[in-house]
This record gives C-alpha cells, sequence and structure tokens, in this order.
C-alpha cells in the first residue's frame, strides 16, 4: 500500500454505495401561465425593525441584513423607528420627483416604439430606491449609478430635456452620440458617467470615496447596481475595499427579482438575502422595502450619516419589483408569469406615497390627476423640444469628424489620419 | 514629434531639459525618484497597490514614499486588481492623479475591464465630463526564470485598446522621465517596465555574469524633475545598414548583438507604443531600406505586426528585403526553457542575415 491518507483508500476493497450527486439549477416559482403567489414571503409589518444608532458597530446589527426596514403600513401611515418624518413640502416633492420619472419613462418608451431611438430602459416599480435615496443625499454627494436610475438625476432637477437629447443621440447630445440611449453622464449633477458593463461602478465609488476621505472632504459617494450583478467580481472588490478602508460610501443593491430573464436565485437569493453580504465584509447591511419611499429615504439617511461621522459604509439591500421588461429589447412574457406584477406584495411605489399624503391631508386624488397631466405634457413637450435637436437615425448628429475627438486630451497623429481618410472617402464617393 | 529633427540617441540633447544634481540610479531607483519628485509636485499624485506602502514594493519601486509622504497618499491596497483599477477610476474621477502599481504584469488580466472599459473609454463616453490620469505601473518581460505568470509582455493587449496609452522604458533615465510624463498626461497610461534590465543592462547572454548600470552613461539620471516626452523613439544606434524597432530589455539585447556583429544598424528604442513615432520609424526604414523587429511578446498579433503593417504602408518602395520579426514564440512562458523562448543573440542574429543577405 502506499502511504495516501484519503478518505476513499480503501474504495476498490469496499466497493462504493453513495448517492449520486445533484447539481441545483435554481428555477423561479411562477414561469408564464402560472398564476403568481407571493403568499409565503415573509413580510414583517412597517414600523418592525429596529433602527440602531448610525454608528453602531456592523456586528451588533446583523438581524437588519435579513429583515426589512419598512414605514409606510397597509392604510399609509409612517409608523416606527425608521420614521423620518419628512415635511409634507419634502414628501409632495418626492412624489412629484417619481410621478414625473414614471411619465418621462413611459414617453420615452413610446419613443423607441415609434423609432426615435434604438433603446430605453423604464424604471417602473423602482422610482422609490432612486428618489428616496437622492432626497436623503446631499445634492453634493457624488452618485455612481446603474441603468435604471434616471430618477436621480429627475430628483435632482436636471434638465429632462437633455437627458432626451441624450436618448435620442441627437447634435444637442452633450456625450455627443456616444452612449446608448439612458448612459447619460452628469458632473454637475454629481451623476457618474454610466458605463453599461455592469458593477464597474461599484469600485469606483468607493474609489471615489476613499479620495474625499483621504482629502477631508465632508462629501460622501453612492453607488447602485442590480441584484443580479452582485455576481460580478467588481461588487466584492468594492465591498473588500470599503471595509478596509472604512469608506464614506453607500453600496445600494436594487433586488428587482429579476436579470433580464434570470430571477434573482441565480445571484444567490435562494441561499441568503443580498444586504447579508454585507456581514462578511463586516460592514453595515439594510434590507430595506424599496417600495416604500420613506424608508428608502430613512435607510440612506441612515447610512450617509454614518459615513459622514467616520463609521464607515453600508450596504442596502432595495427589495423591489421590475414591473416592466428589462429594456426595450426584452419582453419578459417569455419568461415570467404576467401577473406578478399585479400580485407583488409590497405594492406600487408611487401610490403608497401618494396614499400617505393623502392619509396625511396634504395631497387628494384631485390634485394627483391634475399633476399626473401636468407632468404629461411636460414631457410631451420637452419630448418635442429634444426632437428638434433630431432623432437617432435622421442626419441631425455631430458631425462625423467629432467621432475621433475625446478619445484622448490631444488627438494623436494616427487618430488624425484616420479621421482624415474616412472624410476623404466619403467625399470621394459624393457624400 | 510634429516639426521635430531626428530624436538623437545621445541624452545629451534631452538633459538640457534637466535641472538639479545628477546622481547615479539603476531603473527601480529613477522610478522612486520619479515618484518621488511627481509626489512633492502634485498633492494630488497618490501611490497604491499592493505591498507598496510602508514595505516599499515587492521589487522596492515605492520604499520610501509612504514615510514621505503618509498613508493618505501611498498606501497598500487589498489582492484585487480588478479593485485596485476601479479604485483608481474613481479616484481620478474626484480629481486625484492615481499611480497604481499592478505587481506583475501577469496579475493585470482582472483588471482588464476597468482599464478597457472604463479608465480608457471614460473621456471619450463622457464627452470629456470625467477623466482618467492614471498611470498603471507594472514590471513585465522575462529572462528572470519567473515561469509562465512572472514573465509575460502583454502590452500588445493595451495597444490594441483605443484611449490608453503604452509606454516602456529601457534605461534608468528615460524610465523617470518617462514617468513624469505619463504622470502629467491626463490619460490613463499604461506603465510598463522591463524588470529584467532593473538593475543593469541585459545583454542576452544569460550565461554571464549580470551587469549593474553602474558606468552605464543613461544611469547618470538628473536627481529632480525632467521629462521624456511621450510618443517620441529614441535612437539607440545610428547606422545605415538596416532598421531594427524594439523597446524595453530588447533594446540592449539588440544593441549587443549587433555590436558582436559590426552591423552598422540603427536601432530605434520606440518607448511610447501608443501613441506610435511613425516619423522616426519611416525616416529610419527609408533610409536603410531594411527593417527587423523585436520584442519579447508573443507573436501572432503582437505589436511586432503593428509596425510591420505600418512600415510595409509607409516604405514598401524603399525596402530592399522582407520585414522580420524576431519575437517570443505563441507558447506560454517556460520556465527551464526560458532561454529557448527568449528571443535572444542566436535568434536576432540569423533574422538579421536573412535580412542582409537579400
Amino acid at each position: 500500500m502506499s502511504d495516501r491518507i484519503d478518505s476513499d483508500a480503501g474504495r476498490q476493497e469496499a466497493g462504493r454505495n453513495l448517492p449520486p450527486l445533484r447539481l441545483h439549477v435554481p428555477e423561479p416559482k411562477f414561469r408564464p401561465g402560472d398564476t403568481a403567489d407571493f403568499s409565503d414571503f415573509d413580510i414583517p409589518p412597517a414600523g418592525a425593525q429596529a433602527r440602531p444608532d448610525e454608528v453602531a458597530q456592523p456586528g451588533e446589527m446583523r438581524d437588519l441584513a435579513y429583515g426589512l426596514v419598512r414605514v409606510l403600513d397597509e392604510a399609509g401611515v409612517a409608523v416606527g423607528p425608521w420614521d423620518p418624518k419628512l415635511p409634507a413640502e419634502t414628501l409632495l416633492r418626492m412624489l412629484r420627483a417619481m410621478a414625473l420619472t414614471r411619465a418621462f419613462d413611459a414617453r420615452m418608451f413610446r419613443a423607441q416604439r415609434q423609432g426615435k431611438t434604438s433603446f430605453y430602459m423604464k424604471s417602473t416599480g423602482e422610482e422609490a430606491v432612486s428618489i428616496g435615496a437622492a432626497a436623503a443625499l446631499a445634492s453634493d454627494d457624488m452618485c455612481f449609478p446603474s441603468y435604471r436610475q434616471q430618477g436621480i438625476l429627475i430628483a435632482r432637477g436636471w434638465p429632462i430635456v437633455d437627458m432626451m437629447n441624450q436618448i435620442y443621440s441627437n447634435k444637442g447630445d452633450r456625450l455627443k452620440g456616444r452612449q446608448l440611449p439612458i448612459m447619460y453622464s452628469a458632473r454637475e449633477a454629481g451623476f457618474f458617467s454610466i458605463s453599461g458593463n455592469l458593477t464597474t461602478q461599484y469600485p469606483q465609488a468607493v474609489g471615489w470615496a476613499m479620495a474625499s476621505a483621504a482629502r477631508g472632504d465632508t462629501r460622501i459617494a453612492a453607488t447602485w447596481c442590480g441584484e443580479g450583478s452582485t455576481a460580478e467580481g467588481d461588487f466584492h472588490s468594492a465591498c473588500t475595499f470599503a471595509s478596509v478602508y472604512r469608506a464614506p460610501v453607500i453600496m445600494n443593491v436594487v433586488n428587482n427579482q429579476w436579470a433580464i430573464s434570470s430571477f434573482s436565485g441565480f445571484a444567490g437569493a435562494e441561499a441568503t438575502t443580498f444586504a447579508a453580504r454585507a456581514i462578511g465584509y463586516g460592514i453595515a447591511g439594510l434590507r430595506v422595502d424599496g417600495n416604500d419611499a420613506l424608508a428608502v429615504y430613512a435607510a440612506t439617511r441612515w447610512a450617509a450619516d454614518r459615513a459622514r461621522a467616520n463609521a464607515g459604509p453600508t450596504l442596502i439591500e432595495h427589495f423591489t419589483y421590475r414591473v416592466e421588461g428589462h429594456s426595450t429589447s426584452d419582453d419578459p412574457s417569455a419568461y415570467r408569469s404576467a401577473d406578478e406584477a399585479s400580485h407583488w406584495p409590497l405594492g406600487d411605489p408611487i401610490a403608497r406615497l401618494k396614499k400617505h399624503c393623502i392619509a396625511l391631508g396634504i395631497w387628494d386624488e384631485e390634485r394627483h390627476a391634475a399633476m399626473d397631466k401636468e407632468l404629461a405634457e411636460m414631457v410631451h413637450d420637452a419630448a418635442r423640444e429634444a426632437e428638434k435637436n433630431g432623432i437617432l437615425g435622421h442626419g441631425l448628429h455631430h458631425p462625423m469628424e467629432s467621432m475621433f475627438e475625446d478619445v484622448f486630451e490631444e488627438m494623436p497623429w494616427h487618430l488624425k489620419e484616420q479621421q482624415q481618410k474616412m472624410l476623404e472617402e466619403w467625399k470621394a464617393a459624393g457624400l | 514629434m510634429e516639426g521635430g529633427g531626428p530624436v538623437t540617441g545621445t541624452m545629451s540633447e534631452t538633459m538640457t531639459q534637466a535641472s538639479g544634481d545628477v546622481a547615479q540610479m539603476n531603473m527601480i531607483q529613477a522610478i522612486n525618484s520619479a515618484l518621488d519628485v511627481m509626489m512633492g509636485r502634485d498633492p494630488d499624485v497618490v501611490v497604491m497597490g499592493e505591498d507598496v506602502g510602508y514595505f516599499g514594493g515587492v521589487f522596492r519601486a515605492t520604499a520610501g514614499l509612504q514615510q514621505k509622504y503618509g498613508k493618505n497618499r501611498v498606501f497598500d491596497t487589498p489582492i484585487t486588481e480588478c479593485g485596485i483599477i476601479g479604485v483608481a477610476v474613481g479616484m481620478g474621477a474626484y480629481g486625484l492623479r492615481p499611480v497604481p502599481e499592478i505587481q506583475f504584469a501577469d496579475y493585470i488580466y482582472p483588471a482588464l475591464d476597468q482599464l478597457v472599459s472604463e479608465a480608457a473609454r471614460l473621456r471619450y463616453r463622457s464627452a470629456g465630463e470625467f477623466i482618467s490620469p492614471m498611470t498603471v505601473r507594472s514590471p513585465f518581460g522575462g529572462g528572470i526564470f519567473g515561469g509562465q505568470t512572472h514573465s509575460q509582455s502583454p502590452e500588445g493587449i493595451f495597444t490594441h485598446v483605443s484611449g490608453v496609452k503604452t509606454v516602456i522604458p529601457s534605461t534608468p533615465y528615460d524610465a523617470k522621465g518617462l514617468l513624469i510624463a505619463a504622470i502629467e498626461d491626463n490619460d490613463p497610461v499604461i506603465f510598463f517596465e522591463p524588470k529584467r534590465i532593473y538593475n543593469g543592462p541585459f545583454d542576452g547572454h544569460y550565461d554571464t555574469p549580470a551587469r549593474s548600470w553602474a558606468g552605464h552613461e543613461a544611469a547618470q539620471v538628473p536627481k529632480g524633475y525632467y521629462r521624456v516626452p511621450l510618443g517620441e523613439a529614441r535612437v539607440a544606434r545610428a547606422g545605415g545598414a538596416l532598421t531594427v524597432l524594439c523597446y524595453g530589455t530588447m533594446v540592449h539585447v539588440v544593441e549587443n548583438t549587433v555590436a558582436e556583429m559590426g552591423v552598422d544598424a540603427e536601432i530605434l528604442d520606440l518607448r511610447t507604443l501608443v501613441p506610435l513615432d511613425i516619423e522616426a520609424i519611416e525616416r529610419s526604414v527609408k533610409k536603410t531600406g531594411r527593417c527587423l523587429i523585436v520584442h519579447e511578446a508573443t507573436r501572432t498579433s503582437g505589436f511586432g505586426a503593428e509596425l510591420s503593417a505600418q512600415v510595409q504602408e509607409r516604405c514598401f518602395y524603399h525596402l530592399e528585403a522582407p520585414i522580420e520579426r524576431v519575437t517570443g514564440f505563441d507558447t506560454p512562458y517556460p520556465h527551464s526553457l526560458e532561454w529557448a523562448y527568449f528571443p535572444g543573440p542566436v535568434r536576432i542574429r540569423e533574422a538579421i542575415n536573412k535580412i542582409m543577405k537579400d
């Protein structure tokens, strides 16, 4: 006999009598044709979650990574220790920004269907995630968004005509038609250039926050990714850096249940929550009802105060639902039950905030209907204004030679040569 | 480059830009000096990477910097190259000027997405709203018995990417001047350091005692600030018989082989691959009519393929022999057979003989 010490050294003598191994491939509960039933969801009542001190040690608040911070109850009343007790003016501003985001999405989705641009992504059902956060951050905090946080720009008052110019890739597009629609960049609004490669913004946000801390600045950074892309290495690199340097950053995971056609189980949701990722890194983790604008606000404000107190980063999972397809290129009826959205147990974020405002006596159905009408007209007018600068594919784009600009600060000879050749070829072809 | 005359190989011309005293430095000391000078001049410059802080780097390139400039500007990082470069992108967006170190070029692949899709394209995709003024330092190349994970030359991966500059020095003097120029550049720069010649020039004869930089003209390095501009090649040896295009360690191997053969070759040390000094190449090849390209990286789709295409497009009617390439083979970098893989004197001599025969 040899000196091997493995457990099956006697296998040949004894034979092998073990069950065959099985590969587990996750499967969502409901597919097309199924009736969605979320009654087995463990949804704690609003107000039930404790609110630790902003500078609490991560080890003292692990329950929060598995619970669900909720403020608005079924009657639309704000309850519990996380109630941010916002003034009426702030509540109505948030409601308006959420409604404007939805109206904007509706208009731009239609524009894509009308052939005015190549692509669009709606954030329907997820408006509270962006707008609740934007309302809780300072206006000069730096946001490193993913592709479904248009609500941040809207909440920060960025001109929607400018956003539409980008979507149309027209001559008014500040980004010179270089990016896929909705990949905005707005430095003045503290809104980092959106990549499209997933979660690359995570370590970048941490780096920005580290720089801010190293400089003794007071500004913090916030970033967003989907639950699906928490599987990317960048996410884990970012969490490690954020933990190691106690970076003043808020890392948001928007768990909208679906990554194109892959349900959250393919990112690990069957085994644990996304907020619980924080625990292994020793950072604060909060799991929040993402359809509750007040809960999102309260969690973000808590995390922002924590970061500003040099108590380190926070990972927030926003539990929500992607009501529409991934993008205009997607048809969710091919892979999920059609009635998931209507059965979603956490409701619609706009309807819930509206109900709250009405319950407070600061709002009513008539004013809401009038606001919706006003916002629809506003985006309609903005779209017409943007369309004056052109729509995609109709010639009103930035000049051809601009393609070679901004690759480098100064154009090197090889780009100048290629630019010159292109122009000569088009000229020779009589174009 | 524009309107410039030939960039001659003698340091004395570029030396005139230099200020302050001169000291004998090896390439590591020159790089350390460049970092020191830039950290002293610009409070936005930060140095980060695995083992670069207290310890001063596995090759000592950052020795003493943390002590001098503090942990907020010189710090160790977790072992995640993706994180290092991603964080450097964010720091650049904040307004800093990061100089991350990737401990070996062989480890740079986990950072590719952050380099290729993020740092290199940030200026373009944001139409100049955000930039990524980082310089990624990384030791590269073989000849140190590093095996397949400590010997690679991945420069061709980066020269293929729009929006990033690729710089490779071959002397202490150039290493410092180029690194300063790279750090001052507002675009991302990949700065590959030929680690075989950190401590001394290498003539390609692996079985002879290693030489130090002592006594080498290009090891006389000004202590203060000076730049060697990006995008300018250096004539390492003027000659008329053939042109050899090379960079990094191979400059010294070629110089020695040519001297041994007694061939009147003109050796161009490219120094910057992107943007390339095409005028220097065109001028030289049109003069000599013959062209050899030498690099250590694998052959297929290597930077030599681009050089060969450029020479063919611009100098075809001046060529008196086919362009030759001497490169690493299209295999992983071997350990025991390192010197069979390395494009050394034997293979360079064969190639020159072939070119000169026609």
